[in-house]
């Protein structure tokens, strides 16, 4: 049930937020179908981060969604990047990457949950 | 509830069901300081659903005390839809104790969102309680968001730093430690160099013969790393302890009682008032374990502690709360 409603919330937001460097954080709104936020979405289940690693083209919106029972964040090691408030259950957050890089994150809540965004450099011309 | 049968036994948390012999085992441990049953280099303690055994005990006692643990306020979800109404069952039953605790220890996690409602709640459940005082740590889900202001402003007024202090009763030192907060990635909880060196300096001037009881929320011992359950830098804060005779760890965290002793050093974990967690290992994550309603409160407790000068242990009972 809770992993159906989330992807509306971040779909409307990723419209707003496209190529702007900007996060957000909703709550669950009422069901609307699935969306292409799907692409870039990282599950947070069973205290941890799935994929762990994650790769995306520069100026993707990576999203987050908790489906624990008890509440996560997703803040940059380096305390720079990415910084969500505290996500309770079924909440999302999401946050735009502008520039290619690594970065990785965990929870500040749960320190031994971490993972990594991967973000490369767009290709000019896609190959054919 | 997938439970070993030699753990069953020893944890036996029903009142028709308690094996004679694996309870007077752990009656004696209550009192001497005997061991339980070691596994996985771990004592296993048990719950006491008979107050009666707790005051003989506690009737000898010099000074008693009670811990709460992880209530965890504003938690609704299936493990536990109320747990204002087993909070309060756990004051109950520390009323209900033919022994007045002197005070109460909470040992964090006091709200699940470090909400003002939350703590508010918890307040005012807790003013029912007959033991006034209560001392407290925070848990990580205390300082969500704002790196433990809020919690420093209810409870630390005149804590040290992050809201750590030490205080004396009846001759036992009690020092409250915060191992929830500058958590680094990929790692367990920490104190941090500011508090270790507070620490050392805390208890310079004690005798070795002062009994001490140290209570911080996340495990001062290393219970379960893959889980997080350990705390990075709490050997440092032991090697300061152990030149003392008797050292008592109390710690919540991990939701289910367990017990180690390392030399003149005893840890023990108490149960929460809000939900159980699975044991190390037995589950995909420590997530909220959801057990028939019938059981929950089997599998809730709060543990209380008698010091009796002259004995080199404290005694720690848990009792669930049915
Ligand atoms: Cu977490």
């Amino acid at each position: 049930m809770k992993k159906v409603i989330l992807g509306a919330v971040a779909a409307s937001l990723l419209v707003l937020s496209f190529g702007i460097s900007r996060d957000s954080h909703a709550k669950p709104a009422a069901s609307e179908p699935a969306n292409s936020s799907d692409k870039y979405q990282i599950k947070i289940d069973n205290f941890s981060f799935a994929p762990a690693t994650l790769t995306v083209p520069a100026g993707a919106t990576v999203t987050w969604v908790n489906q624990d029972d008890i509440p996560h964040t997703v803040i940059s090691t380096d305390g720079k990047e990415i910084k969500s408030p505290v996500l309770d259950t079924d909440e999302h957050f999401a946050h735009a990457f502008a520039r290619p890089g690594i970065y990785a994150y965990y929870c500040s809540v749960h320190p031994k949950m971490t993972g990594k965004i991967v973000v490369q450099e767009r290709t000019p011309s896609r190959p054919r | 509830m997938p439970r070993q049968k030699e753990e069953l036994i020893l944890e036996n948390h029903n009142r028709d069901g308690v094996d004679r012999r694996g309870f007077l085992k752990c009656m004696a441990w209550a009192g001497t300081g005997a061991l339980c049953v070691v596994k996985g280099g771990i004592l296993r303690s048990y719950s006491l659903s008979d107050p009666s055994a707790l005051a003989a005990g506690a009737s000898n006692g010099e000074l008693a005390f009670v811990q709460i643990s992880d209530s965890h306020m504003g938690f609704n979800k299936p493990a536990n839809p109320d747990v204002v109404a087993t909070l309060q069952a756990a004051v109950d039953k520390i009323n209900a104790a033919p022994v007045e605790p002197a005070f109460l220890l909470h040992t964090g996690d006091i709200s699940h969102l470090s909400k003002p409602a939350e703590f508010d709640t918890v307040d005012q459940v807790l003013r029912s309680a007959k033991a006034k005082q209560v001392f407290f740590v925070p848990g990580e889900h205390d300082v969500l968001e704002d790196n433990g202001q809020q919690y420093l402003d209810r409870y630390g007024k005149s804590a040290k730093g992050s809201g750590w202090y030490s205080f004396d009763q009846k001759g036992v030192h009690f020092i409250a430690l915060v191992n929830v907060l500058n958590l680094k990635a990929g790692g367990l909880g920490s104190l941090g160099p500011e508090q270790l060196d507070w620490l050392q300096d805390d208890v310079k001037g004690l005798a070795a013969s002062t009994p001490i009881v140290v209570f911080a929320h996340i495990p001062l011992w290393t219970v379960y790393p893959e889980w997080g359950w350990g705390t990075d830098d709490s050997a440092q804060a032991l090697a300061y302890l152990r030149r003392f005779g008797s050292v008592t760890v109390l710690n919540g965290h991990i939701h289910q009682t367990m017990r180690k002793v390392e030399g003149n050093i005893t840890f023990h974990t108490a149960m929460s008032t809000a939900f159980p967690q699975p044991q190390p290992g037995t589950a995909p994550s420590p997530g909220p374990m959801k057990v028939p309603a019938d059981q929950l409160r089997s599998l809730l407790g709060v543990t209380s502690v008698d010091y009796v000068p002259g004995r080199h242990t404290l005694a720690v009972v848990d009792s669930s709360l049915d």
